[in-house]
């Protein structure tokens, strides 16, 4: 396979994605593609359908329909356990620490899915803060100890395309800006990133492109080099 | 004889004897419940039932195919627990999530199913269960005397009882059940096979309450009803507890045992009654459980 080809090899296809929760209808018919190695960004406001987006990739929403292509291979009937294991890290907004876990237990948790994953120790030393406090429980860290042990918890299992929600939420600028240079060490790693974000500056640097939701449909998709170009519009979806 | 506040010691250590092994019985059956609770959300009320049966196999096995006791205690929990998976697998799965009380419903359902099923077959008079020789009798320890099969009776429940509690919070096996205990969806988002998870746990839960069936064949009447009386009391020592809390379930269930013994002694009348006067007493002082978390 040339270079070429693999820098065209669709990772994600989403195609006409409706996702209800019980009676309500959030995703109306998404469409977005994501290829190996992008990091691309589901902008938007709040209760968009963005992180339900995530959410119905991982099998996690009461019912869906349309299709959900993940590495040429439809998932729309895959059990929930089955995703993980087609190269799918998740870390969901609030993180999802375990509070009966400790730090270790809680990154050692989620099993291998692929090789290539990150060993321990190479985690350990991209997170020092996490091995100092191993042993303590995993809701006993700050908030952005937290965020980087959710983070640093898919990275292991060798998930070659991470769905990340919400990831700066709530954390102090000097914390954003270290998570800022991990997501640019795993993009040069060559992982595919999903990243729904609400600090459009965070992620402005970061991306290659950005998908604009709204009411539960992509209703703009801007590319990097578009942005400066495109940026009025961008503040009208947005509120900015 | 010495005496204590007009008791002999003897009698005291006789009824704290009996106390701590139904403490060990409460310790194992709540145990179960607390493990099931924890990753399924539902209050078993089939569990006397499959404790009942525990015992009910260990009888029959040896009746029709002259099973011994030994292979009976790994065994009937065996039986008992794939018996569970099933019931797990075809009814339980099918109402997850759903409201508290379809579960109860169904859980107690099949329990009254069991029962009705084996007293239409045994009656309610009770089957006999020879012990085997080798606990027969007993050591006089001085101050009482101590029969072999109570002894071991005290030491193989103490002894499952830390072995589960150490593979739930010390290995990984045990990091699955207490996340899934908190956020299954996510654990089954990383790849982690849910369904699978829940069924074997109820299994184990069921298997425990077997096991502990296993144990009282020897000593107490085996009879179709021998779960439902049982039951009760345990879920008042789960109450006293505090849902879901592997640790609490052990302690409580044998505390409770030996303050029922001790009232025993000192004031009979009462001793039927006392765990259900402290369970109202930590429902009014501690509601979510001497041991639980405050919700």
């Amino acid at each position: 396979m040339s270079v070429n080809a693999t820098k065209q090899y669709e990772q994600l296809r989403i195609s006409g994605l409706h996702a209800y929760y019980g009676e309500s209808h959030i995703l109306h018919g998404m469409d977005l593609v994501v290829n190996r190695g992008e990091l691309v960004t589901l902008l938007g406001r709040n209760g968009a359908g963005r992180s339900t987006t995530l959410k119905a990739i991982m099998n996690m929403v009461g019912r869906r329909t349309g299709s959900i292509m993940i590495n040429g291979e439809e998932t729309m009937s895959c059990a929930p356990h089955n995703i993980a294991r087609l190269g799918v890290g998740y870390c969901p907004e609030h993180r999802g620490i375990f509070a009966s876990l400790s730090v270790h237990e809680n990154l050692t948790l989620p099993p291998v899915v692929r090789s290539g994953g990150m060993s321990l120790e190479e985690i350990y030393s991209m997170f020092p803060n996490l091995y100092e406090r191993r042993f303590s429980q995993g809701t006993k860290l700050s908030g952005g100890e937290q965020q980087m042990l959710a983070l640093a918890r898919i990275l292991r299992t060798g998930a070659n395309m991470l769905l990340l929600d919400e990831i700066t939420e709530g954390l102090a600028p000097v914390i954003v800006e270290k998570l800022g240079h991990v997501l640019v060490d795993l993009k040069k790693k060559g992982l595919t990133i999903v990243l729904v974000e609400q600090n459009f500056h965070f992620a402005a640097p970061l991306a290659d492109r950005h998908y604009v939701v709204e009411h539960g449909l992509i209703v703009e998709e801007v590319s990097a080099d578009e942005l400066s170009a495109k940026q009025s519009v961008l503040d009208g979806y947005l509120g900015v | 004889m010495s005496m204590i506040f007009g008791v002999p010691l003897a009698v005291l250590f006789g009824q704290l004897l009996i106390g701590i092994i139904n403490g060990a019985f409460y310790a194992l059956l709540s145990l179960g419940l607390a493990v099931i609770f924890g990753l399924l959300k539902i209050i078993n009320f089939a569990h006397g039932a499959m404790y009942m049966l525990g015992a009910m196999v260990t009888v029959l096995m040896f009746d029709a195919m002259g099973i011994n006791y030994w292979v009976a205690l790994f065994g009937a929990p065996l039986v008992v627990g794939t018996f569970g998976v099933l019931i797990e697998y075809f009814l339980l799965r099918r109402i997850a999530g759903q409201d508290h009380i379809y579960s109860l419903l169904l859980t107690f359902g099949v329990a009254l199913i069991i029962q009705g099923v084996l007293i239409n077959w045994f009656g309610v008079s009770g089957l006999r269960y020879t012990m085997p020789d080798v606990f027969k009798g007993g050591v006089n320890l001085g101050f009482m005397f101590m029969p072999y099969y109570r002894a071991w009776v005290i030491v193989a429940a103490l002894l499952v009882c830390f072995g589960t509690w150490f593979v739930i919070e010390k290995t990984k096996l045990g990091s699955y059940l207490r996340a899934g205990t908190e956020d299954s969806q996510l654990m089954q988002g990383f790849g982690i096979n849910v369904p699978l998870l829940i069924s074997v746990t109820y299994g184990f839960g069921v298997a425990l309450a077997a096991f502990a069936g296993v144990l009282a064949a020897p000593i107490y009447s085996v009879t179709p009803v021998m779960g439902s009386s049982t039951l009760i009391v345990v879920f008042a020592v789960v109450v006293i507890g505090g849902m879901g809390s592997i640790g609490g379930a052990i302690i409580t269930g044998i505390l409770m045992g030996v303050i029922e013994g001790l009232t025993k002694t000192f004031y009979p009348p009462a001793s039927s009654a006392v765990i259900f006067l402290v369970m109202v007493l930590v429902l009014m002082f501690r509601p979510s459980g001497l041991f639980g978390k405050e919700a």
